[in-house]
């Protein structure tokens, strides 16, 4: 009879833990919006920050962070793609395909601070531009290739080999199977590898405090021209992003309610962590539904 | 007729075919390109040090007296970074410690104690856990976990003094790390799991073996290579962890006394000082050499889960 008693113990204390990791999950929401309730607002989420006097808000870290995710994903979407249409159809077991394995590997499991010392490096110093929006969505991609071109190998390897056969039987060469039958095929693992990977660098914080700096200039949102420095299009300017924002205010917050826009920030990029959770799982089902035709 | 690997090189081969290939072998080329140049660059930087400034690398990884900028009449400058080094290793092993019996549990649950609560619940819950930046846990750690630590070290009587009541410490970070690693390790876990065939579980039911037998004896052991994969991975994470812990472990350039004492990582004085550090000063220099230590000791960690990896084959 003991070891039934045993198992029933067992069992107990996983179903113990597992609840337990919902509550924590539960807690740190509950704990973050909870605390950062009285900036949850549409004037504190677009109005400048403020670093002397109280109300300032997080509208440029903001749209830094989301103008890097642009750039970014702009630079990686089609490096990585195209690394991973070649590790799935083109590369032969060789020495060749064994190295890249291994630099996609090897880059994946580098610390963000490591890549964001080399975009410090060669982009803020070799080039002379100083800190700037450009040099950290570069970083910020070099972070995420490894993840983009192993999604995409994966969606392009989880294509059907039916539906590439007979596209190839139609006569297709293999390049026009990829172009027109396999990426169409693989956008719904795409596009929700492609949501993640965007969740992640709008919480990226340590390769970006090298590159992109952790101060902006005051932004005109009426100026649409790119070259200026005030533009907030303009790519060549230092940007702080919100979550280097966080970062900054603990080490150095100036304003009488640094403690208070730090948490409304971060009841910000923790309800922007679930949204894009969310519209990840969405559209992911939706377009499998769409593409796969199994609605 | 033309076979397909011989096809003659039209200019519509070319356009369908040749160019498109071209493009996608250059992109894949292009990562060891990069990865070349990254460790090349971090590298020229790093062993500039020992190169040009003529510091010895034994000191560099022996030596705990860390003043660049200390004065020649004092001495001159001193980099020695085995506190940081010290810092990193406690703290990963710290959060590895507290981390590791969590996340397998989470994984055992979810392969095989309840499957669809697991993937329903838990694999969402999980994801979310990793989605969270990392300067929100150290904002958490810094205004949750920081009071309730220096409340708990003022609370309980010690025999030292001295004790640091900050709040921040070892095992404060240690407690930061653990949560941010939980995911890694036991996503993993339960991918070791899941990858073992059903057999081991039948022939463990039909002895006669309960369920909590049958975990305990059959399939932790058997997915023992792939969980210990996870578990370097989660160390190579909260090696490489800069910011949460930054916030949250003290930054004080002493060997902590006790997981009560304050600390600092190696990623953490770099993401203090590189900053303020005059590029092409041994200040400078001495910082990205701790940078290319990071990175070899990452690339270390991709040579070791291989080598689990190699060893755990024989379940496949």
């Amino acid at each position: 009879m003991k070891p039934r008693v045993t198992d029933k113990i067992a069992t107990a204390v996983f179903y113990i833990i597992a609840a337990l990791l919902i509550l924590l999950l539960v807690l740190f929401a509950a704990y973050l919006i909870y605390q950062g309730r009285s900036r949850l607002n549409l004037h504190f989420l677009t109005s400048a920050p403020n670093s002397l006097e109280a109300g300032g808000g997080i509208g440029p870290p903001l749209f830094n962070s989301i103008y890097i995710v642009v750039l970014s994903l702009a630079i990686t979407l089609p490096i990585g793609l195209s690394a991973g249409i070649y590790m799935a159809e083109y590369a032969k077991p060789t020495r060749l395909t064994k190295m890249i394995r291994f630099c996609i590997e090897a880059l994946a499991s580098l610390p963000s601070i490591v890549i964001g010392l080399f975009g410090f490096l060669i982009f803020v110093q070799k080039t002379g531009w100083g800190f700037n929006l450009l040099s950290g969505a570069l970083a910020v991609s070099i972070l995420n290739l490894p993840v983009i071109t192993r999604i995409s190998e994966d969606s392009i390897r989880n294509v059907p080999h039916s539906v590439k056969e007979a596209s190839l039987a139609l006569g297709a060469t293999h390049w026009q199977t990829i172009v027109r039958v396999l990426i169409p095929c693989a956008i719904p693992g795409l596009v929700t590898g492609l949501i993640i990977t965007s969740g992640r660098v709008f919480g990226e914080a340590a390769a970006l405090i090298f590159t992109s700096g952790v101060s902006g200039y005051p932004l005109d949102f009426t100026n649409f021209n790119p070259m200026d420095s005030s533009s907030p299009l303009n790519p060549m300017r230092p940007a702080e992003t919100l979550a280097v924002f966080i970062w900054k205010v603990n080490s150095e917050g100036t304003a009488p309610d640094a403690r208070l826009v730090a948490d409304g920030a971060s009841a910000v990029l923790i309800i922007s962590v679930f949204v894009f959770n969310i519209a990840s799982r969405i559209l992911g089902k939706y377009l499998n539904n769409k593409f796969a035709g199994n609605s | 007729m033309s076979k397909p690997n011989k096809r003659k090189i039209t200019s519509h081969y070319i356009k369908t075919e040749l160019l498109g290939k071209s493009l996608v072998t250059f992109f894949g080329i292009f990562l060891i390109i990069l990865t070349i140049s990254l460790v090349f660059f971090i590298a020229s930087q790093g062993l500039s040090t020992f190169i040009l400034d003529k510091q010895s690398p034994l000191k560099f990884l022996f030596s705990s007296k860390w003043d660049p900028l200390r004065d020649l009449s004092k001495g001159g400058p001193a980099i020695g970074a085995l506190v940081f080094i010290f810092g990193s290793i406690s703290v990963s092993s710290l959060a590895l410690l507290i981390s590791t019996p969590f996340s397998v549990a989470i994984s055992v649950f979810m392969s095989e104690i309840s499957p669809k609560f697991g993937k329903k619940i838990l694999q969402p819950v999980i994801e979310i856990f990793v989605g969270i930046p990392s300067v929100v846990y150290g904002w958490i750690g810094l205004t949750l976990l920081v009071p309730f630590i220096s409340k708990l070290t003022l609370t309980i009587p010690f025999i030292d003094k001295d004790i640091n009541t900050t709040g921040k410490s070892l095992l404060t970070g240690g407690l930061v790390l653990s949560i941010m690693i939980f995911p890694t390790i036991a996503s993993i876990s339960y991918d070791a799991l899941k990858a073992l065939p059903k057999d081991f579980k039948e022939a463990s039911f039909a002895l006669g073996a309960t369920r909590w037998q049958t975990i305990r004896k059959v399939l932790i052991p058997a997915a023992l290579p792939g969980m210990l994969t996870g578990v370097v991975l989660g160390l190579a994470r909260a090696f490489g962890e800069a910011l949460a812990v930054q916030m949250v472990i003290g930054n004080n350039i002493l060997f902590p006394k006790s997981i009560f004492d304050r600390a600092n990582t190696m990623t953490s004085v770099i993401t203090m000082e590189m900053g303020n550090a005059v590029s092409g000063t041994l200040e400078a220099n001495a910082l990205w050499s701790l940078a290319f230590l990071l990175l070899l000791i990452s690339f270390l960690f991709i040579v070791i889960i291989h080598k689990i990896g190699a060893k755990g084959s024989f379940i496949k």
